[in-house]
């Protein structure tokens, strides 16, 4: 009873490892190609704003950076310290996928930076907006591979399995463009797009209600509601199709985001409920009869394949996947929501001075990052009892270490961790809370337009 | 499927190329570990604030390296990487708890004010931390892993032993020795007399431990021992007395107050260790049972990535070379975003 269960334990060290680091990732993919646009738009405007928010949000950019990149050092290594019976026999397929990533994306990003944050003074100001795109360029490529490498692990296809039981590839365009990998690459990079304009809008929103930084909160909150107008809809239908795709590659983990566990023709959409494995069954349900057969089959009476057409063994948790995606799909809609009204407010031009609104957002900063991870965890949760789905069982694929050592371990992460994540919120608070730093940077500046006197630089407060 | 395995030797080339990696890995990091380690005794804070400097563009392209060697194991020696990270799980998560640390405490250092010594304190610790464990993951390779089918089959703390402590503390050194010709090269005044001094003392312990080690190595596993000692001697007798050179080289250096010389001879001593420890551990992925060619991936695998290799590499030292070059000559102690 009292001995530690290694697979178990690997299961909570990965998946908490992970899902620190995705936060850190997510939130710089957004930002770096938000700063390549705010670059951009000051060299060609000549508008100090626009670098002054630049030079604004590059700080809390860097802090982020950093934190991804340490953890993610961490999770290169999980595989074989955790996973090491997986890597033996996937590694064929999920390696060289890894390896082009950092071969491709992490020296690009992890030199670029170095002259995007110390080299204003050494290079030139193309050269340095050329080093902000190679940045977020990186990013995507990085995005591209890892994502690449995690739809494989869904929808694995192009290989043979020899008698060891080893993994031979045998089609690379066959492993790269696995059947969800476009939905999931879409989505994920949306995903990150969104996260960010709600943390800048939240923080814009904020600035705005102190009426502090004017100028400047409301180029970052005007661009930020841009995106929610935009992405936010094409968020939706681009989930869509990937749930129109899992149900195709992997049906047992659409009937558990659904909560669905008789196959049914006419399947009711499941507002909330409260799964039950043991009874199999769902308890306090609100539906709305047949949405679902329509959303997943596009007809009233399709048919909607249950949770018991699998074995017990065979079956993802259910209660996890469902809530996870009804949080997901539940901040997909107040971020839609928020478009249309940020649309209204400014047919009528009161988008920068309504009140709540401002509150609105300011509630909803942290909402790109929630949806982030629930949807992470209904992907990887639902894949279960899976790690490459289909091929590799969960409890085969892990290292043979003490479990003692796994916990100590995890502790260790997660102390680590908390620490990290106080540190850089608390540093991010700080600077959120200081403010942009207009009399260094417009004073040069302006000088180069050579007034002859110190331009009056905004009142704070 | 096509696969490059009919023209050459794959295994063999992705030996030399995760080799190249893992020693780019520890000249690059090495120098900036060893700042680290440097870091609290340096003698004010300006001087803190420059050797912080001096690093802050490259750590980051640096410690990707280590990314490159183990994910570079990963797809090219599955079998390799999946029976030492298990091996060495204790040392391994240690190094990337302390890298952690030392990582965040760049940005973190120069955004606090009363709690900068913690900083401090994670820069320095994290640093000396990560140096001494990969110095004891180090030597628990070289001393052998237990192998039972296709996993590791030894006991958690068989990286632990007098021999491994032994190599921690020379990769330990060896670093210091890295970071202190560093800071003579890129700084000036009183860090870079500070940091002349350092290096006085310091190349000793070096030279030290790196003939303690070339000595116990042969007495760990009786094929080294024919190597070095057998029909070959007389052809390896050049490395030794290579490395003995480059301290004399280093030595003068000092004295004669050069900048960049120092620095460069250490690379160079490094270089000779390495070759050194190929020697011994050749054609051994897994000393000493697993070859290279038996824990290789599949041709297809190696192939695809080869080029990816061809490709990427020539253009990754290139911009890497563009980096150092944009940040060349001495440092300041502003902080410049
Ligand atoms: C969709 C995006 C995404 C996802 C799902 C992941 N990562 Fe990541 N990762 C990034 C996007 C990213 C990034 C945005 O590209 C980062 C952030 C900072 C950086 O350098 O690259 C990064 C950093 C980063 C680094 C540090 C790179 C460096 O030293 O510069 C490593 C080693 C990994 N990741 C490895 C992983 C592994 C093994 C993952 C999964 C198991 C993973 N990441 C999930
Ligand atoms: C993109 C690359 C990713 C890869 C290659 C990957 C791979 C894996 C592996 C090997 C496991 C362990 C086996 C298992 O328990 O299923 C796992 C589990 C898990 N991962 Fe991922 N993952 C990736 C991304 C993510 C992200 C970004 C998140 C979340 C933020 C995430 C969340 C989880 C969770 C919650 C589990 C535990 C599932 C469970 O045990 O029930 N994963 N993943
Ligand atoms: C409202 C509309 C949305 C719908 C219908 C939707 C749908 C889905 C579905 C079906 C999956 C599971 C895919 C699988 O089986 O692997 C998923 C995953 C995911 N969702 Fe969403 N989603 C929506 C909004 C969002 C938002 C707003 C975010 C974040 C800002 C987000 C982030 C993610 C992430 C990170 C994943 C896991 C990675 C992936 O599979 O792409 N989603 N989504």
């Amino acid at each position: 009873m009292f001995e530690l269960d290694p697979v178990l334990l690997a299961r909570i060290q990965f998946a908490f490892t992970i899902s620190f680091h995705i936060i850190f990732p997510a939130f710089t993919i957004g930002i770096a190609g938000w700063l390549a646009v705010l670059e951009g738009l000051w060299l060609k405007t000549g508008n100090i704003t626009y670098k002054e928010v630049y030079k604004f949000w590059v700080k809390i950019f860097a802090v982020c950076f950093g934190v991804g990149v340490v953890t993610g050092v961490v999770m290169s290594y999980q595989f074989g310290t955790n996973w090491s019976v997986f890597s033996d026999r996937v590694g064929n397929v999920i390696g060289p996928l890894l390896a082009y990533e950092v071969l491709t994306a992490f020296f690009l990003e992890a030199s670029f930076l170095g002259i995007m944050l110390f080299g204003w003074n050494r290079v030139s100001d193309k050269m340095h907006f050329f080093s902000t795109c190679m940045v977020a360029f990186g990013t995507l490529v990085s995005s591209f591979w890892i994502l690449a490498a995690n739809s494989w692990m869904q929808t694995p296809q192009g290989f043979e399995i020899d008698a060891n039981g080893i993994l031979q590839p045998t089609n690379w365009m066959e492993i790269i463009f696995n059947p969800s990998f476009p939905y999931r690459l879409v989505h994920m990079v949306l995903a990150a797009y969104l996260t960010t304009a709600f943390t800048v809008g939240g923080v814009a929103a904020w600035y705005l209600w102190n009426k502090r930084h004017i100028p400047h909160a409301r180029i970052m909150f005007g661009m930020a509601m841009i995106m929610a107008v935009f992405i936010a809809p094409i968020q939706l239908v681009v989930g869509d199709l990937h749930g129109l795709n899992t149900l195709e590659h992997q049906p047992a983990k659409v009937a558990a985001m659904e909560g669905i566990w008789e196959t049914e023709k006419g399947a009711d959409l499941r507002l909330i409920g409260f799964p039950d494995e043991q009874a199999e069954k769902n308890h306090y349900e609100i539906v709305i009869p047949d949405l679902a057969s329509y959303i997943l089959t596009h007809h009233w009476d399709g048919e909607v394949k249950g949770l018991k057409e699998w074995a017990k063994e065979d079956r993802p948790p259910v209660a996890i996947v469902f809530w996870s995606f009804r949080i997901m799909v539940g901040i997909g809609v107040a971020m839609i929501l928020t478009g249309i009204i940020a649309a209204i407010l400014f047919l009528r031009k009161r988008l920068f001075d309504t009140r709540w609104f401002q509150i609105w957002c300011m509630a909803l900063t942290p909402a790109g990052f929630i949806a982030l991870l629930a949807g992470w965890f209904v992907t990887e949760v639902g894949r279960q009892p899976y790690t490459a789905y289909g091929i590799i069982r969960t409890t085969e694929s892990v290292s043979p270490v003490l479990g003692e050592h796994v916990a100590l371990s995890l502790l260790a992460f997660i102390i680590t961790y908390i620490v990290l994540f106080g540190a850089s919120t608390y540093y991010i608070l700080k600077l959120i809370g200081k403010g942009i730093d207009t009399k260094a940077e417009g004073f040069e500046e302006h000088s180069k337009i050579a007034t002859p006197f110190k331009t009056p630089t905004e009142k704070e407060g | 499927m096509f696969s490059f395995e009919n023209f050459i030797d794959l295994p063999l080339i992705w030996a030399g190329i995760i080799g190249i990696a893992v020693l780019l890995y520890v000249l690059l990091d090495g120098f900036d570990l060893g700042v680290g380690i440097l870091f609290p005794f340096a003698p004010t804070e300006k001087c803190r604030d420059r050797m912080m400097n001096s690093i802050a563009p490259f750590w980051d392209g640096n410690e990707t390296w280590l990314v490159l060697g183990g994910g570079g194991l990963f797809a090219a020696f599955p079998l390799a990487y999946a029976i030492v990270m298990p091996a060495m799980y204790l040392p391994i998560i240690a190094m990337l708890l302390c890298l952690i640390f030392r990582g965040v405490a760049f940005e973190f250092r120069f955004k606090s004010h009363k709690s900068r010594f913690l900083w401090d304190y994670a820069f320095h610790f994290g640093s000396l931390g990560a140096a001494l464990m990969q110095g004891m993951i180090l030597g628990g390779i070289i001393q052998g892993i237990t192998i039972e089918d296709r996993n590791f089959g030894g006991g958690p703390f068989d990286w632990l032993s007098a021999f491994s402590l032994m190599t921690g503390l020379g990769v330990v050194c060896g670093y210091v020795l890295l970071g202190a010709t560093w800071l003579i090269m890129k700084t000036e005044g009183q860090t870079q007399d500070w940091a002349r001094r350092a290096a006085k003392y310091i190349w000793l312990f070096v030279a030290i431990s790196m003939g303690v080690v070339s000595l116990w190595v042969p007495y760990l596993d009786n094929d080294i021992h024919m190597r070095w000692f057998g029909g070959l001697f007389i052809w390896l007798l050049p490395i030794p007395i290579f490395t003995a050179a480059l301290f004399g080289v280093l030595i003068y250096g000092l004295m004669r107050r050069r900048e960049v010389l120092p620095f460069i001879t250490s690379l160079l001593i490094f270089v000779m260790g390495f070759i050194g420890l190929v020697i011994s551990l050749w054609p051994f992925a897994v000393p000493y049972d697993i070859t290279i060619w038996s824990a290789a991936a599949a041709n297809t695998s190696l192939s695809i990535m080869l080029i990816g290799v061809v490709i990427m590499l020539p253009i990754i030292l290139s911009y890497t070379a563009y980096c150092y070059y944009i940040f060349r000559g001495k440092v300041s102690d502003e902080h410049h975003y």
